[in-house]
């Protein structure tokens, strides 16, 4: 498996003493969904605006490894950058109903990637957008690529948005959190869309959510982010068969399943919120939250491996959840 | 009843711009031909007026009508051209700072603050007296002091537009710092720049017309309303109508102006929920 992107030990920090995002590292191979799971305001979006290169400029950030194919980002020039986004990484963000500029079509703003990117003429890059409509399953595209952002429903638009990001076929599409601001069916609906679409493509995907139904149904392999770090990272299938984390272990638990549940059981959940973190912070940041912190929480805590692809941020040893069941 | 004024305002604009651009066709007399004969007379519609000059002549014998229309070029250029110069640097310097942040923001805000407390009629008075007075004097005086407004509006809109998603999407589709700012940015913000380009072109008229009452403006022989009250105010006590007639015009005109930029402002208020 080749990684499409390969990411280590990132660094984001807002102002002298905000640290967004702390050592920070994934890999998304060709043709795997890799889910990025977490609480608001752990990071996530920080994190693909990092590996986009799209950062306010108030944010400073520092990776050891930011790799995507043979182009080092960390060392790549905003004009590099600008050549690559859009054509080899696309991104589609959590509002469909912002995204889209009010001032223009569809089928203008569609066309106007492809012609940076590929420089044809835009006739032949509205066809290309036609095309790609039709691919998202939307019906008369001649007709919705003359019409502006505020004619089109949340769904559709979020389609035109995924159309938009597979214009030049990128090879990487970062999806933040692309279904949250939409209802129940039309998420569905885009979920299956964009399996559908990267099976057909061989596309990587970096998805972002919090929700971990969805986790579930599209992940390859699953990184769950707490204040900045990864805490834990598996292929999909091990994280919800062995989680090892106490925080994931907490997620985990905070899901309703039909038929495991008593009627008027609570549900679980994790008290407190995620504490905002200091440049300078040592230790396990999920100690103020766990039941199982110990003084020793408070120093460095390194990471561990339960097997090859499976590793956890987090003092108790990989069989400690055998204990826990007993 | 909005929609009443703002027609209104929109019909007196373009008849003023209108009788503007075919002044040469309509116009009755050459507006700078002198006839000693025939000083002061009277309007039309007034004892001893005559069909021959239906706004009457001034204290050289000129038609009053014809220099009213030829006025209306001068008042209409002034208003368009201080407008596109004063709205070019304002929108530039607003969208710069807006978008950029930061020091340039801070630079920006500076030479705001230090226009802002310029005062307008001094500083174009003494520019005129210098440099000598001619319309594109007066043009570029005016614009390149009345473009405060643009910078202010234009900066704010731009911070707002700055952060919206469909910018982040720009850049993450490969657009450039240049093409974000004039295509991404700039036609999300024209809406109230243009509200402000209305107000400013009336208030560039009355300043001309200021400047030209003062001596300073527009130079005689030609036909700009702020002179034509100038002239008119030694004979305003037997001859009332000389300061009327140019006085009711620019007041007309400011009005019409107005009234349409409150209408647009208006029309355009709730666009962002479509």
């Amino acid at each position: 498996m080749t990684p499409v992107l390969e990411v280590s030990n990132l660094r984001v920090t807002f102002g002298t003493n905000i640290a967004a995002v702390r050592g920070v590292s994934l890999t998304v191979n060709r043709g795997e969904t890799h889910c990025l799971v977490g609480e608001s305001g752990c990071g996530k979006s920080v994190t693909a605006l990092a590996i986009m290169g799209l950062l306010s400029r108030t944010a400073r950030h520092s990776a050891d490894i930011m790799r995507f194919h043979d182009h080092d980002l960390t060392r790549l020039s905003e004009r590099g950058m600008a050549r690559l986004r859009g054509d080899r990484m696309a991104m589609i963000f959590q509002e469909p109903m912002t995204s889209l500029n009010p001032a223009y079509t569809i089928g203008s703003q569609m066309a106007e990637v492809f012609e940076r990117h590929r420089r044809v003429s835009r006739a032949s890059a509205l066809d290309r957008a036609a095309e790609l409509l039709q691919r998202v399953g939307i019906t008369a595209p001649g007709m919705r690529l003359k019409q502006y952002p505020h004619q089109l429903s949340g769904g559709l638009r979020q389609r035109v948005m995924i159309s938009m990001a597979l214009m030049c076929e990128p090879e990487l599409l970062i999806a933040d959190e692309p279904t949250t601001a939409l209802d129940v069916t039309v998420q569905a609906q885009i979920l299956r869309l964009l399996q559908n679409l990267q099976q057909e493509l061989g596309l990587s995907l970096l998805l972002i959510t919090h929700d971990l139904g969805i986790v579930a149904r599209m992940a390859d392999r699953v990184s769950v982010m707490y204040a900045g770090d990864i805490v834990e990272s598996a292929s999909a299938n091990a994280l919800f068969t062995a989680p090892t984390h106490p925080y994931t272990r907490g997620l985990l638990r905070c899901i309703p399943v039909p038929g495991l549940l008593r009627r008027d059981a609570p549900l679980g959940s994790i008290p407190g919120v995620v504490p905002r973190i200091a440049s300078d912070f040592i230790g396990c940041a999920f100690r103020d939250r766990c039941t199982h912190a110990m003084p020793e929480c408070a120093r460095d805590v390194s990471r561990q491996r339960v097997a090859a692809d499976h590793d956890y941020l987090c003092r108790l040893s990989p069989d400690w959840t055998r204990a826990e069941a007993a | 009843m909005r929609q009443a004024s703002t027609v209104f305002g929109a019909l007196i604009v373009f008849a003023v711009l209108l009788v503007a651009i075919i002044a040469p066709l309509v116009a009755p007399h050459d507006p700078f031909a002198q006839d000693l004969n025939q000083r002061m007379v009277p309007p039309e519609w007034m004892d001893g007026g005559s069909a021959l000059h239906p706004f009457g002549t001034d204290q050289l014998g000129r038609d009053y009508l014809s220099r009213l229309m030829y006025g209306a070029r001068i008042s209409m250029m002034i208003g368009i051209f201080t407008v596109i110069t004063s709205g070019l640097i304002g929108t530039t310097l607003g969208v710069l700072g807006g978008y950029f942040g930061g020091k340039i923001d801070d630079v920006v805000m500076f030479i705001i603050t230090c226009r802002l407390s310029i005062p307008l009629i001094l500083v174009a008075l003494t520019v005129v007296a210098l440099v000598g007075s001619s319309l594109s004097v007066v043009i570029l005086t005016l614009g390149l002091l009345l473009w405060e407004r643009f910078a202010v509006v234009s900066r704010t809109t731009t911070m707002q537009v700055r952060n919206l998603d469909y910018i982040a999407a720009a850049q993450a589709a490969g657009a450039s710092r240049r093409h974000i700012l004039l295509r991404e940015v700039l036609p999300n913000i024209l809406t109230p720049l243009v509200i402000v380009a209305t107000l400013e072109m009336a208030l560039a008229i009355l300043l001309e017309a200021a400047l030209s009452f003062l001596g300073l403006g527009v130079p005689p022989p030609l036909p700009s309303w702020g002179l034509m009250i100038a002239e008119a105010k030694d004979y305003m006590f037997f001859s009332p109508w000389v300061i009327m007639i140019p006085g009711i015009a620019l007041f007309v005109l400011v009005l019409g102006i107005n009234l349409l930029g409150d209408g647009l402002r208006d029309a355009f208020g709730g666009e962002r929920r479509a």
